[in-house]
């Protein structure tokens, strides 16, 4: 066996060398490499005569090799068509390797390509849902235009999938082919429209991601989404998360009014000059109303906040630039903490976090200053990050905590790092300027630097103290002489240039060392840099122009020697002094004004932070960090000045499909609306005052989060004791109360839908497993007496069938067709009312207009509620509304006429006795009680006999949810499996139990008053539990 | 998002390459080899470089750059995570992540990043997912596939990722069941010329190795949960929960990970558990400099110290140094002037202590500035904040699982200036 290996080892050793070989020589001459191209021929040959060997483990070896090359980055591609062979091969690892290979050559080998796409077009068909996504990625990742048609269509048909990680897979897709060929882009941004609508977490990051590639300009695709995709934002994961928060921090900015205040204004920092343009335009126009928040912006912000504590760093960052573009200036506070804590992480990480707090504390002070120690430099810091470090403790730097500063400066001017130890003394300049306090201290400070034995410290040092007397009124003559005593020794252009600059500007005030410093540079001008040369020729200008008599040979002298010199830009200043300071027929008018244009009063320079002009940009992009806008870049817009119509963010709980409001209709719908909107001031209401709360400067909006929190926790609680729902869905249930205040919706009918589809049996399982041992768990006694109370109380359907009946054929309905399907939720029409969904198609290629029902036929006792009239339908267009029938837990037909303009169609509903139910949360000791209650006339019980792989609790739970409404039981023991339910119009209960027993016998009974409904059911169950 | 990847050692040669979508030249890796000279130190490359028509982001890790290509804008911070987490999970598969390792692993390496990414857009970063999709090598399983013939690419289609609970294999089985917990915690600090404190604090993750059969669901209580100031978690913990009640609750992922890591509240003050006594001095007139270092415990609450190492940068102008340690050893890199003193267990009765002269450059004036002292030591069974955990519960399985809970100090970034 290691011979084995080793041989093969060998093997592949020798390849790389011809290879090498060969590359090295082809570049040399074509002709002369013959006999390395054949042997490398050769080698290839190998290659594919392994590949067309009838052993996978001789092919497995070949692709193996083939990737190996690959990732040398040396070309593969003429092995092309023996690996495209492969394709359909059994071996899993052989068709990734295949797979890889082709993903990669494709391109450049586009006609064989095509070879595979078929096999690829089967496995889109799989039953599984795992073969069906990965066909897709490959597929999609082919980079031939030819197949675009084959993609497009493969991404619709993904898009409608019922897993959502083929869907999630599509959205992928969609950006690769708009890359592929961007004129599909209406095509694709319909698809997008069609995802984003999607309630699974696994989806949502990565269509907004197709969405910010694609379109991300329409916006208005977002309004129906915005407060899914908030509410859904905690679960979704990582990446996406990140790709989502940027997205709703540019929409927030679009839709919302600022919620920056003049009162905030204290709290930023005195320098007004840096706060940017729309700041100022927010607070004139504050100025005029009293703000309050949209309830909408409020949820972004507070659904946002748990994910500060992220691991994923690019998640927090997030999070932080959200609150610092969208939050009250008032509550960005909370993510300086956050952002510290990032600090721990790699250099890269710090990196980026380092420059985002830099331009932050720039405009915020305060924000960062109870963490200034955390910016402290360590010697082990890479420079970059010292630097970093610095700039950020010169924006901190206040008159409270300069005197530390400086002292821990202090340490760092001594700094090994001379690069670093001078950025401090830069940094110390700064601080000078911006504190006048402590100015003269740093002068100080600064001239003891520069008897330093670094030269780097000591130019660095004479630089800025250049800059510093600049800014004095006060004069500094012991200074100046101390600095033109340097001149002998420096000798870094820079500082040179700076002490002669100095002493030209203050001539008049040394006027006995100016004259001599001028002499000692006319020796030594040829040997100086550039910069030095310009300066010497200024110093001399200014002295001839004060001190003529003294220096007028020297300037001459000077003037000469630069008028000769190699550097033009020498010469030309040359020139240009000379007409202007020596008088001679020729000079113009201005020379007169010599001395004022030379010794004009020349105003400070401005010592700011390189971050300043930063905050342009939205914080934690790319083009932040280079301080360049980059390609694909998007504009953070200002707060619009009247909010756009808020109530486009409303959403239709129970249509699912299009939302459709006839502008003409809008009356009419109310009372289907009121449910809704009600609720939804509730909210506001609440909203607006833990807003006016936190206006006044309280944390109170954590009050009122915390508040929330306790009545999640508590429904929660509710719900794990149920045992419907298995512990780890706590979070998930904690958002969903939140959701469904009021508007238990449609999403949340569809996430159970969803879970149901992806809980494999595993899952399934594993949630039935701690049921019974939730139970276990013996929660407290105070907790099971509350429990007895809500005996009754409906809880959320497990699972929804996603069946569909036929209401109206297309044939028969002159091209108009109609679904229905039973979405069972608590029907908003009355309490004792089925809901039923029902789904209109025009198939026709004319308008169908006005669809209404007509004419009932209701047995005694039934009652319905309709649905508004629709006013057209489009061709090819659907629509989905919703009713309520009362069935009078029974299964009568209910029949009535759908009419459009034109005609009038009968149709009739049978509901199914399984969706009279609505499931009921109850513990296994209430269920024992109401069944002891419910035993002789009013129960009726079978036996089954089925495999006994039918009988895995899993298997069991699926079979019973799936026929009828109820909900699951914690239960005790293994064997028996307890489900309840109540009728909808009586309220009656209805208890369901399948008791295993040996030799794969099962019993199943049902305990309810209606007996009636209670035998269907039996009957309805029976054979559905007994089949294999 | 990330177009391509480029794996470049540190003599500047490309090892490996990856593309997601059309294929870039790794030409453009020039760029990144002209700043990588201008920087002269590995790490002062920076994390993101432009180029006319790419962007370069890279991080630097096991002396290796891993270098992201990006065509268009996207948070930097998305992409660097990533790149860290692409090493995790490399280091995680082989033990190591070095050139020879990837260079040998390269079929792996390939498999397990096509599964990462899919057009340039994270798809399965989980390690519990990506090892159900491909399983890490070992030595036993190259030699049973060798015999068998079989893969490492798991024929089992990976359910976990369409699981709520992602970050789970589904099917776990374990004949001992057992989950351990470490609090390990870190000082960071920096210690002034006089032994006062200038900045100190408590970093500290809880690091878990869970083997448990099934789907457990865990909670841990702490006895004083108000120490914990600012935390983050791993996805499994249920944040809720926090909130409300101060628990951590979750469904842990199959064998190691990151719990938690938390900062302890500025408000507490910290114990530095160490003190440090030097005396180092240059002379402008002699040649010779003296150096001496005593490192002795101070609340310690009765632990030991261990592990104790002491590194320092000295100035250049040090030619060599003559040093005798009291206990353990010493070496100097005339090279990199960098002076590390192994000391091992400090006896408290007789704290060690490393003396010696330093020769210096003859001529050159000396040093202006004292080197820093950079400390390491560990202490077993102490959490230095005060952190206790006060119970851990299982629910959702039968069988009773053994528990551990390890606590250790640790220093962090510990530095010393003289």
């Amino acid at each position: 066996m290691s011979s084995n290996s080793f041989s093969y080892n060998e093997q592949s050793g020798g390849g790389e060398a011809t290879e090498l070989g060969q590359e090295a020589t082809s570049t040399i001459s074509p002709s002369g490499a013959f006999g390395l191209f054949s042997s490398d021929l050769k080698k290839n040959e190998d290659l594919k005569q392994m590949l067309e060997s009838n052993k996978d483990s001789a092919k497995l070896d070949a692709m193996k090799r083939i990737v190996g090359m690959i990732a040398k980055g040396k070309n593969a591609s003429e092995l092309f068509p023996a690996v495209v062979k492969n394709v359909a091969s059994k071996n899993i690892e052989i068709k990734k390797l295949v797979y890889v290979y082709l993903v990669r050559y494709a391109e450049e080998q586009q006609d064989l390509a095509l070879l595979s796409i078929s096999t690829f077009q089967r496995a889109l068909k799989d039953p599984n849902q795992l073969i069906r996504a990965s066909a897709l990625r490959v597929l999609s990742s082919i980079r031939v235009p030819i197949i675009v048609p084959i993609m497009m269509l493969a991404i619709k048909e993904a898009s409608a999938d019922l897993s959502p990680y083929v869907r999630k897979n599509a959205a992928h897709a969609i950006q690769k082919l708009y890359s592929l060929d961007p004129e599909q882009k209406e095509m694709l941004i319909e698809v997008i429209e069609k995802l984003l609508k999607d309630k699974s977490t696994l989806v949502a990051g990565s269509v907004v991601m197709a969405f910010e590639e694609v379109c991300p300009d329409r916006i208005d695709l977002i309004h129906k989404n915005y407060r899914k995709l908030c509410n859904l934002l905690v679960d979704v994961e990582e990446w996406g998360q990140v790709v989502i928060i940027h997205m709703l921090t540019r929409y927030a900015r679009t839709q919302f009014v600022s919620p920056w205040k003049e009162g905030d204004e204290l709290e930023d920092n005195e320098k007004n000059f840096y706060e940017s343009d729309d700041d100022q335009k927010e607070k004139t126009d504050k100025r005029k109303k009293p703000y309050t928040m949209d309830p909408d912006h409020r949820l972004l912000i507070r659904n946002t906040k748990p994910l500060l504590q992220s691991r994923n760093a690019a998640v927090v960052m997030a999070v932080a630039q959200l609150y610092w573009h969208i939050s009250p200036k008032s509550e960005a506070g909370i993510i300086s903490k956050s952002l510290v804590r990032l600090l721990r992480s790699n250099r890269e990480v710090q990196y980026i976090v380092l420059q985002n707090i830099a331009t932050m504390s720039i405009q915020r002070k305060g924000m960062f200053e109870p963490y200034l120690k955390s910016f402290y430099v360590r010697s082990t810091d890479p420079t970059m990050i010292k630097t970093l470090k610095l700039e950020i403790l010169t924006n901190l730097a206040n008159e409270a905590n300069i005197s530390t500063l400086l002292r821990e400066f202090q340490t760092y001017v001594k700094s090994q790092d001379k690069q670093f130890a001078a950025a401090t003394i830069q940094t110390i300049g700064r601080c000078a300027t911006n504190i006048v306090e402590v100015t003269d201290t740093c002068l100080n400070g600064l001239v003891c630097l520069l008897s330093n034995r670094d030269e780097i410290v000591v130019a660095e040092s004479v630089v800025v103290i250049k800059k510093l007397l600049q800014m004095q009124p006060v004069q500094h003559g012991e200074i100046i002489k101390h600095m033109a005593k340097l001149l002998d020794s420096i000798t870094v252009p820079v500082a040179r240039a700076s002490i002669l600059w100095l002493i030209g500007e203050n001539c008049e005030r040394v006027p006995k060392i100016a004259p001599d410093v001028l002499r000692k540079m006319a020796k030594s001008f040829t040997s100086e840099d550039d910069l030095v040369k310009l300066q010497i020729l200024n110093l001399g200008a200014k002295l001839y122009l004060t001190n003529s008599k003294q220096t007028k040979l020297l300037t001459q002298y000077i003037l000469n020697l630069g008028k000769y010199d190699q550097n033009y830009d020498i010469r030309d200043r040359t020139r240009f002094i000379r007409q202007l300071i020596v008088p001679n027929e020729k000079s113009g008018a201005l020379s007169k004004y010599a001395k004022k244009i030379f010794l004009a009063q020349k105003p400070a320079p401005l010592l700011e932070s390189p971050f300043k002009d930063r905050d342009h940009f939205q914080l934690g992009t790319l083009s932040h960090t280079l301080n360049i806008k980059a390609t694909g870049y998007l504009e953070l817009s200002n707060w619009p000045e009247v909010a756009p119509d808020p109530s486009v963010r409303n959403v239709e709980v129970i249509e699912l499909a299009k939302e459709w409001t006839p502008a003409g209709k809008a009356k009419q719908e109310n009372s289907a609306k009121k449910f809704y909107s009600e609720s939804e001031e509730e909210e506001d209401s609440s909203d607006s005052s833990s807003d006016s709360e936190s206006e006044s400067g309280s944390e109170s909006g954590e009050e009122g989060d915390s508040n929330e929190d306790s009545s999640e926790d508590s429904s929660s609680e509710q719900d794990s004791e149920s045992g419907r729902e298995s512990g780890l869905e706590n979070k998930r249930t904690a958002k969903r109360n939140s959701k469904a205040k009021g508007k238990s919706g449609s999403e949340d009918e569809e996430k159970e839908n969803e879970k149901s589809k992806t809980s494999d049996s595993s899952n399934a399982e594993s949630s039935s497993i701690e049921d019974s041992s939730s139970d276990s768990e013996s929660e407290s006694e105070s907790e099971s007496e509350s429990e007895s109370r809500k005996v009754t109380q409906v809880s959320t359907p497990v699972f929804v069938p996603t069946k569909t009946h036929v209401l109206l054929h297309r044939m028969s309905g002159k091209g108009l067709a109609a679904h229905y399907f039973f979405p069972r939720q608590p029907c908003i029409f009355g309490d004792k009312m089925v809901s039923i969904q029902i789904t209109l198609n025009n198939t026709t290629d004319q308008k169908i207009e006005n669809i209404h029902i007509g004419e009932k036929k209701l047995p005694i006792g039934l009652k319905m509620h309709v649905f508004n009239p629709i006013d057209s339908l489009e061709p090819e267009g659907s629509i989905t509304v919703s009713m309520g029938i009362d069935f009078c837990d029974s299964t009568q037909t209910a029949s009535f006429q759908l009419c459009t303009k034109d005609d009038c169609f009968s149709v009739n509903i049978q509901p199914p006795v399984g969706e009279l139910l609505l499931p009921v949360a109850m513990s296994e000791k209430d269920f024992k009680k109401e069944q002891g209650m419910l035993t002789g006339m009013n129960e009726t019980s079978a036996v089954i006999i089925a495999a006994p792989q039918n009988f895995t609790p899993s298997v069991i739970f699926q079979k019973v949810v799936n026929i009828a409404n109820v909900g699951a039981v914690p239960s005790g023991q293994d064997n028996i499996h307890r489900f309840a339910a109540k009728t909808v119009h009586s309220g009656s209960l209805m208890l369901v139990t399948v008791e295993l027993k040996e030799g794969s016998t099962a019993q199943l009974i049902i305990n309810t008053e209606k007996t009636v409904i209670g035998s269907v059911l039996l009957r309805e169950l029976k054979p559905v539990l007994s089949q294999g | 998002m990330i177009h391509s990847l480029f794996l470049i050692n540190s003599s500047g040669d490309i090892f490996l390459e990856k593309h997601w979508k059309s294929v870039v030249s790794r030409s453009v890796c020039d760029y990144f080899f002209e700043a990588q000279e201008r920087a002269t130190e590995a790490e002062n490359v920076p994390p993101v470089i432009p180029t006319p028509h790419h962007y370069l982001l890279s991080v630097y890790r096991h002396k290796i750059f891993f270098v992201a290509v990006i065509q268009t804008e996207v948070p930097p911070l998305f992409v660097i995570e990533f790149l860290h987490r692409v090493v995790d999970t490399f280091q995680d598969y082989f033990g190591v992540c070095s050139e020879p390792v990837i260079k040998d692993n390269v079929v792996v390496v390939y498999e397990v990043l096509e599964e990462m990414l899919d057009n340039g857009f994270p798809l399965a970063t989980e390690s519990n997912i990506l090892k159900e999709l491909i399983k890490p090598p070992t030595i036993l399983r190259t030699v049973v596939n060798t015999i068998t013939g079989s893969t490492n690419v798991g024929d089992q289609l990976p359910t976990g990722q369409l699981s709520v609970v992602p970050w789970r294999r589904t099917g776990v089985k374990y004949t001992n069941n057992e989950a351990y917990f470490d609090v390990i915690e870190e000082i960071d600090a920096i210690i002034d010329k006089s032994g006062s404190t200038i900045t100190a604090e408590i970093q500290g993750v809880i690091d878990a190795c869970v083997k448990l059969t099934g789907m457990p669901d865990l909670t841990l209580s702490f006895m004083n949960p108000r120490l914990l100031d600012d935390v983050s978690f791993h996805p499994c913990v249920r944040f809720k929960r926090w909130e409300s009640e101060r628990i951590l609750s979750f469904i842990p992922p199959d064998g190691n990970f990151r719990l938690l890591s938390y900062h302890v509240s500025a408000q507490n003050l910290v114990a530095i558990p160490v003190y440090v006594k030097h005396n180092i001095s240059f002379r402008d007139s002699s040649s010779l400099g003296r150096f001496e270092i005593t490192v002795g415990p101070k609340q310690t609450m009765g632990k030991t110290i261990e592990g104790v190492t002491v590194t320092s940068q000295m100035p250049k102008g040090v030619l060599n140094m003559s040093l005798t340690p009291s206990q353990g050893t010493h070496t100097f890199d005339p090279v990199t002037k960098m002076l590390s003193w192994d000391v091992g267990k400090i006896n408290p009765q007789k704290p060690p202590n490393l003396k010696g002269t330093m020769s210096l450059q003859a001529g050159a004036s000396k040093p202006d500035e004292n080197p820093t002292i950079n400390l390491q030591f560990k202490i077993q069974q102490l959490a230095i904040s005060g952190l206790k955990v006060n119970r851990l519960d299982m629910y959702g399985e039968k069988y009773k699982p053994f528990k551990g809970i390890k606590y250790m100090t640790k220093a962090g970034k510990f530095q010393v200036r003289t």
